[in-house]
């Protein structure tokens, strides 16, 4: 429990206040520091910088991925917002997120509320709620795409459910539910972890001076807690659309994008680039991928700003 | 902590013995605050079946044999109990091989992203009042928006150009994917520790790179242990790069290789069971054993 009291020490201020000292002290840079650094920075501009140049670059061309190719101008853009199966996956892609986004949130902040409160067996209880964290996505979702398709229709044909006696994995309409399902069993934990460091730093004098004052446990709830975690739950919206916007292991585990393709996501389309010669074409789709996650997060911090969130 | 602290030694332990009527006693003594709250325990309880019926079915049909497995019944016992399937799950996946190399990758992952990402830490918050230094901070931070989907197809093209379609450059696109989160980890950290330790050391002719490694490096301990156990998780258990990147199926991470029971022996579900178990049970060992700094880590992590 101590060290989850910690992360309000932790800002996203960039370190300036210890090397003041350092100023005065120094005159030259000690070369070491560039050797230091510059490896990392060499890398990583090689490995992720160079690439997104290269990938924006080849998404004006009509390049297959090898050989000659020439610029085409944006067709490959104009072709993408025309094509009706990118434009599903985002659509997809989209409102899957928003919908695992409020469900993740909604339960882990409930989970926190439970284990912070005065519960027994909080740690163990604790222990099993972050197991799902540490599971591989595409093996527990081999697991669960067997009980989707054979238990539950099992199930559902015994109790005499309709909807549940076939596999909803086979149904375009309903097979986005269990992606939904099984993408919120695998980042609860973490939310919730999240929202426990929240509730923490909630000063038990608080509760007891409200109590005093003949506060109701709603009222506590509403007008306290709420307000105070507002900020976790920020957190937790950034970065759970940061990786539910890439989803790809689970939903080639559960349903590999279909029936048809209900259920493919943008990730998944960027990566038939390689099928079919689509490479600059998906390469395009990529462009507007990135735009759109970076739009996206910059309105989240938009929405927060002057909320006294911590993000 | 402070929670408990202040709460638990409220509890008057004297008052048992004394009062006449004990239940009355004790009601009286003891607010809301201190009881426990069963309602809630129960409720909690219950919803841990969320997560321990998946584990249950995933360990009951591993030791289940193929007979028994195909009778789509997911929650009865095994019976009789058959190690048969570890052992066809071990040879179908050639799981010493698969086993050998996730450990490749994830060592490769682990060990690099602590260095890596400490010693860039270390030399932009000692020389943060340097243009190209807290640039190269800022730099490395704004590529933390770049998604791996968005990169994936021109870096498919240049690890097979120079050679990495292989394990090891799986292991330096992890090291490098989480360089600018961890770096902003570090570096937070770092600000934490006071100048005067490190300056007294130099006081003593002590250079850099003794600073860095018998002082600050062991400093960061705590940190390196979150950065490392969150590097094993998500190397070990990826799915997404390994399977784009390596180009060789030999070559193939556990995850990755799971893939076999989808397309080749999409019946023998005893022996699929098998070797899904085999390949979470080591991730969840080590989280057992390294709790504190998964708990730690993440909520440091997140407010960023």
């Amino acid at each position: 429990m101590s060290s989850m009291t910690k992360p309000s020490t932790i800002t996203v201020v960039p370190p300036e206040a210890a090397p003041k000292a350092a100023t005065a002290r120094k005159s030259r840079v000690d070369p070491l520091y560039y050797f230091f650094l510059f490896p990392s920075l060499a890398i990583f501009t090689l490995a992720v910088t160079l690439p997104a140049v290269l990938g924006f670059v080849y998404s004006f061309t009509n390049s297959v991925g090898f050989g000659d190719f020439e610029f085409i101008g944006i067709r490959n853009f104009i072709a993408v917002f025309r094509d009706e199966g990118i434009l599903g996956a985002y659509g997809f892609t989209l409102a899957f997120s928003l919908v695992t986004v409020v469900v993740v949130n909604i339960l882990a902040f409930l989970l926190a509320l439970g284990l912070t409160s005065r519960v027994r067996f909080r740690t163990a209880l604790r222990t099993v709620f972050v197991i799902p964290m540490v599971i591989s996505g595409i093996v527990i979702a081999f697991v669960f795409q067997y009980l989707f398709s054979n238990s539950l229709p099992l199930l559902g044909k015994g109790m005499g459910i309709e909807p549940l006696a076939s596999s909803i994995l086979a149904n375009p309409d309903l097979a986005w539910l269990a992606i939904v399902f099984v993408t919120a069993w695998q980042s609860i934990p973490s939310a919730m972890l999240i929202y426990i460091a929240g509730l923490l730093t909630v000063p038990a004098e608080v509760y007891e001076a409200s109590s005093i004052d003949g506060a109701t446990p709603w009222h506590n709830l509403r007008h306290i807690t709420l307000p105070l975690v507002a900020g976790y739950a920020v957190i937790n919206t950034v970065l759970g659309f940061k990786n539910y916007l890439n989803a790809y292991d689970i939903i080639v585990g559960l349903t590999d994008g279909g029936p048809g393709v209900a259920t493919r996501s943008v990730a998944m389309a960027i990566f038939r680039g390689f099928e079919g010669g689509d490479y600059a074409y998906q390469m395009a789709n990529a462009v507007v991928f990135f735009l759109i996650s970076i739009a996206i997060a910059l309105i989240q911090l938009r929405f927060t700003r002057g909320k006294g969130g911590i993000a | 902590m402070s929670n408990a602290t202040r709460t638990v030694p409220a509890e008057p332990t004297t008052s048992g013995p004394i009062t006449a009527g004990p239940a009355a006693g004790k009601r009286r003594i003891r607010t809301g605050q201190e009881r426990t709250n069963w309602p809630a325990t129960a409720i909690l309880a219950a919803c841990t079946l969320a997560v321990l019926v998946p584990l249950y079915v995933t360990i009951s049909m591993a030791f289940k044999t193929t007979g028994q497995a195909v009778d789509g019944n997911a929650f009865s016992l095994p019976s009789p109990l058959s190690f048969d399937s570890f052992v066809q799950a071990w040879t179908l996946t050639n799981f010493p091989r698969g086993f050998a190399i996730s450990v490749f990758v994830s060592v490769t992952a682990v060990i690099g992203e602590i260095v890596v990402s400490a010693l860039a830490a270390y030399a932009i918050v000692r020389n943060w009042d340097r243009r190209l230094f807290r640039w190269s901070f800022f730099y490395l931070l704004a590529a933390m928006f770049i998604p791996f989907p968005v990169v994936a197809l021109p870096q498919i093209q240049l690890t097979g150009l120079v050679g990495l379609d292989n394990p090891l450059g799986v292991a330096i696109l992890h090291i490098v994917f989480a360089l600018a989160f961890n770096t902003m980890l570090f570096t937070a950290f770092l600000r934490s520790i006071p100048l005067e330790l490190e300056e007294s050391m130099r006081m003593d002719g002590a250079g850099t790179w003794q600073v860095f490694w018998r002082l600050i490096f062991p400093l960061l301990g705590p940190m390196s242990a979150t950065v490392g156990i969150f590097a094993f998780i998500a190397s070990w258990n990826d799915f997404m790069m390994p399977s784009l990147i390596i180009s060789d199926p030999e070559m193939q991470t556990i995850p990755v290789l799971q893939k076999i029971f989808q397309t080749q022996f999409s019946n023998s579900y005893n022996v699929a069971f098998a070797s899904y178990l085999m390949a979470m049970a080591p991730a969840i060992v080590v989280y057992l054993f390294t709790q504190r700094w998964v708990m730690s880590g993440l909520t440091q992590g997140a407010v960023k």
